[in-house]
C-alpha cells in the first residue's frame, strides 16, 4: 500500500470518530439536548442491534423492512430499465419514433416523481403497485435521457467505418451506437437507481403498511428517535450497496473508456 | 521496370464533379475531374487545404455521390461503399470498446468470415504493422501513432482491392510521421495493393508515391500529374528528390 493511501485512509477513520466522539460530547457528557429528542451514538447502536430481532413497536424487524423496501424499489427500477433504455434508444435512433414519444415525455420529464404519490394511491392504493408505479416514474426519466443522449453521441466516422465494411443499419445500431452509448446509459442506471431509492422511502413515508420509511414514520409517532435514526442508517446502508453493486456491473459492460469519457 | 509494371486499369473516375447543397447556396468543391490508377501503384492525391481532397477520397470509396460523372472500379460503378474499397480515415476512427484485435477483424467479422480464419488474418496484419503483443489493449492505452497503424491493420485485414488513405499522420508528430512513412512503404512493398493517399505534405507526398496528382484550389481539379520513378528506398536530401520538390512547391505556389 502507498504512503498516501495510508494517510488517506487514516484521514477517514479520523472523521467518522471526530463525528461520533462530538455526538457522544454532546448527549452524553454534556447533555445539550434531551435523550429522547437526539440519543446518544451508544444508544443507537443497541437499538440497531435490537431492532434485528425485535419486531416491535412497528410489527418488523429491520431486516423485513428492508426487504419490503428493496422488493418494491426493485421491481419499479428494473420496469424503468427494460423500458426506458430501449425506448430512449429507439428515440435517438429513429425519428418517427422520437416525433411520437416526445411530447408525452416532454410532459412526464420535469413532473418530480414524488408528485406521482397522491395519484397513485389513489388509483391503486397503499400497496405495492402503487409505490412501484412511483419508483418506475422516478427511475424511467433519467434511464430514457441518458440512452438517448448516449447513441446521439455515435460518430458519424464509426458509422463511415461500418458502411465501407459493408455493414447494414441493424448492425449500426447494435455494433456502433448501442456500444458508444454504453457508457452514458450506465450511468443513466445509477442516476436512476438514486432516483427510486428517494422515491421509494418518500412513498412510504406518505402511505404503507411495511417499508424503511413506513419504520420511520411509526417511530415518529411514538417519538422514538433511535428508531428514526437506526432507519435512516439502513437507508444509506441499502443505497450505498446497490451502487457498489452498479458500480461492479458498470466495470464489467464499459471497457476501454471511463464510464463518462 | 516498365514490364513489370501491371498496367491493368483498377480505378477509373470520369467526369467526375461535386456541389454541395446547404441552405442558402450551392459550393462547388469539385470541378472535372478525369483519373485512372493502374493495379499495384501507390498514388497521392495532393493539393492545398480545404480544396477538396477528402470530398474527392469519399466519393472514391463510395461514401459520397456524385453530382456529375461517374466513378468504375474494376469496371463496375461506384454507387456505395463496399468491402473491395478500405478506407483509413483523416481522423481516429477506431472503435473504442473493442481490443485492437477486435477492430482489426471488424471488417471481416461484418462480411461473416469465420472464427479461425478472421483472426489469424487479423494477427497477420497485426505483426505487419508491428503491434505484435499488443492484441488485447484498448485504443485508449495505446499512442496515436499506432491508433493509425491499427487503423492501416484494420484497412488491410479486409483484403480490399483499393485503399484509400486520407492524411492518416497528419495528426502525428514530425518524427513519427518519418518512420509511418518508412512503414506504410515497407508495408506496400510487402503485401502490393493499390493505394489512394491524400496528403498535404510535398516530403511525404515525395517520399511515398509512383505518381502525384497536383490539385487546384476549390473547387478543385487536376493540376498536374508527375510519375515520380525515384527508386526507393528514397532520400529526403537526394539531389533530385530536392528538384521534384522545388518544381511542385513552385506549382503549387501558383495555384493559390
Ligand atoms: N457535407 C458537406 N456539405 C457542405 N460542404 C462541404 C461538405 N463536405 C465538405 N464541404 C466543403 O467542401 C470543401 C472541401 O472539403 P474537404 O474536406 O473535401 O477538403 P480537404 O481538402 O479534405 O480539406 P483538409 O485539407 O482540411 O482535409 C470545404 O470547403 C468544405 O467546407
Ligand atoms: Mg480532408
Amino acid at each position: 500500500m502507498k504512503k498516501s493511501d495510508k494517510k488517506g485512509i487514516f484521514l477517514s477513520v479520523l472523521s467518522v470518530i471526530a463525528f461520533l466522539g462530538i455526538w457522544y460530547l454532546c448527549t452524553k457528557v454534556l447533555k445539550l439536548v434531551p435523550e429522547n429528542t437526539l440519543p446518544d451514538p451508544v444508544k443507537v447502536f443497541s437499538t440497531f442491534v435490537d431492532k434485528f430481532t425485535n419486531p416491535n413497536p412497528d410489527g418488523g424487524t429491520l431486516l423485513q423492512h428492508m426487504g419490503a423496501s428493496l422488493q418494491v424499489a426493485l421491481t419499479g427500477y428494473i420496469m424503468a430499465i427494460v423500458i426506458g433504455i430501449p425506448l430512449g434508444i429507439l428515440m435517438a435512433w429513429n425519428k418517427y419514433v422520437d416525433r411520437f414519444v416526445r411530447p408525452i415525455f416532454d410532459l412526464i420529464k420535469p413532473i418530480p416523481g414524488v408528485a406521482w404519490i397522491p395519484l397513485m394511491i389513489v388509483i391503486f392504493g397503499i400497496g405495492l403497485q402503487s409505490k412501484a408505479a412511483v419508483v418506475f416514474f422516478s427511475a424511467v426519466v433519467p434511464c430514457i435521457l441518458n440512452s438517448y443522449t448516449g447513441i446521439r453521441q455515435t460518430k458519424e466516422v464509426h458509422l463511415w467505418v461500418a458502411r465501407t465494411f459493408g455493414g447494414t443499419r441493424n448492425q449500426m445500431l447494435f455494433k456502433i451506437a448501442i456500444p458508444t452509448a454504453l457508457p452514458y446509459i450506465m450511468t443513466g442506471t445509477r442516476i436512476a437507481l438514486g432516483a427510486a431509492w428517494v422515491a421509494i422511502v418518500a412513498a412510504e413515508l406518505l402511505g404503507s403498511t411495511r417499508g424503511l420509511g413506513f419504520m420511520i414514520q411509526q417511530a415518529r409517532g411514538i417519538y422514538r428517535t433511535d428508531i428514526i435514526i437506526v432507519g435512516m442508517l439502513a437507508i444509506g446502508i441499502c443505497g450505498a450497496f446497490l451502487t457498489a453493486v452498479l458500480g461492479i456491473i458498470e466495470r464489467i459492460v464499459v471497457k476501454g473508456r471511463k464510464s463518462n469519457d | 521496370m516498365e514490364q513489370d509494371r501491371n498496367l491493368d486499369i483498377i480505378l477509373k473516375c470520369e467526369n467526375v464533379s461535386k456541389k454541395f447543397q446547404t441552405k442558402h447556396r450551392t459550393k462547388e468543391v469539385i470541378g472535372n475531374i478525369n483519373l485512372e490508377v493502374r493495379k499495384n501503384e501507390f498514388v497521392v492525391l495532393f493539393g492545398p487545404g480545404q480544396c477538396g481532397k477528402t470530398t474527392m477520397l469519399n466519393i472514391l470509396s463510395g461514401l459520397e455521390k456524385t453530382t456529375t460523372g461517374k466513378v468504375f472500379l474494376n469496371d463496375r460503378e461506384v454507387v456505395e461503399p463496399g468491402p473491395d474499397r478500405g478506407v483509413v480515415f483523416q481522423s481516429i476512427s477506431l472503435y473504442p470498446w473493442l481490443t485492437v484485435m477486435g477492430n482489426v477483424e471488424y471488417g471481416p467479422k461484418v462480411r461473416g468470415i469465420n472464427k479461425k480464419v478472421r483472426k489469424e488474418k487479423a494477427e497477420y496484419y497485426i505483426e505487419l504493422v508491428g503491434l505484435k503483443g499488443f492484441e488485447n489493449s484498448y485504443p485508449n492505452q495505446i499512442s496515436g501513432g499506432m491508433k493509425q497503424r491499427v487503423g492501416i491493420a484494420r484497412a488491410y485485414c479486409n483484403e480490399p482491392d483499393v485503399l484509400f488513405m486520407d492524411e492518416p499522420f497528419s495528426a502525428l508528430d514530425a518524427q513519427t510521421r518519418y518512420l509511418m512513412q518508412e512503414e506504410i512503404m515497407r508495408i506496400w512493398e510487402k503485401e502490393k495493393r493499390t493505394v489512394i493517399f491524400v496528403t498535404n505534405n510535398i516530403e511525404e507526398a515525395l517520399y511515398l508515391a509512383d505518381r502525384i496528382i497536383l490539385f487546384t484550389n476549390c473547387p478543385t481539379q487536376i493540376k498536374k500529374e508527375y510519375v515520380i520513378d525515384l527508386p526507393r528506398p528514397r532520400d529526403y536530401t537526394s539531389d533530385d528528390f530536392l528538384k521534384l520538390r522545388e518544381e511542385i512547391t513552385e506549382n503549387m505556389a501558383h495555384t493559390l
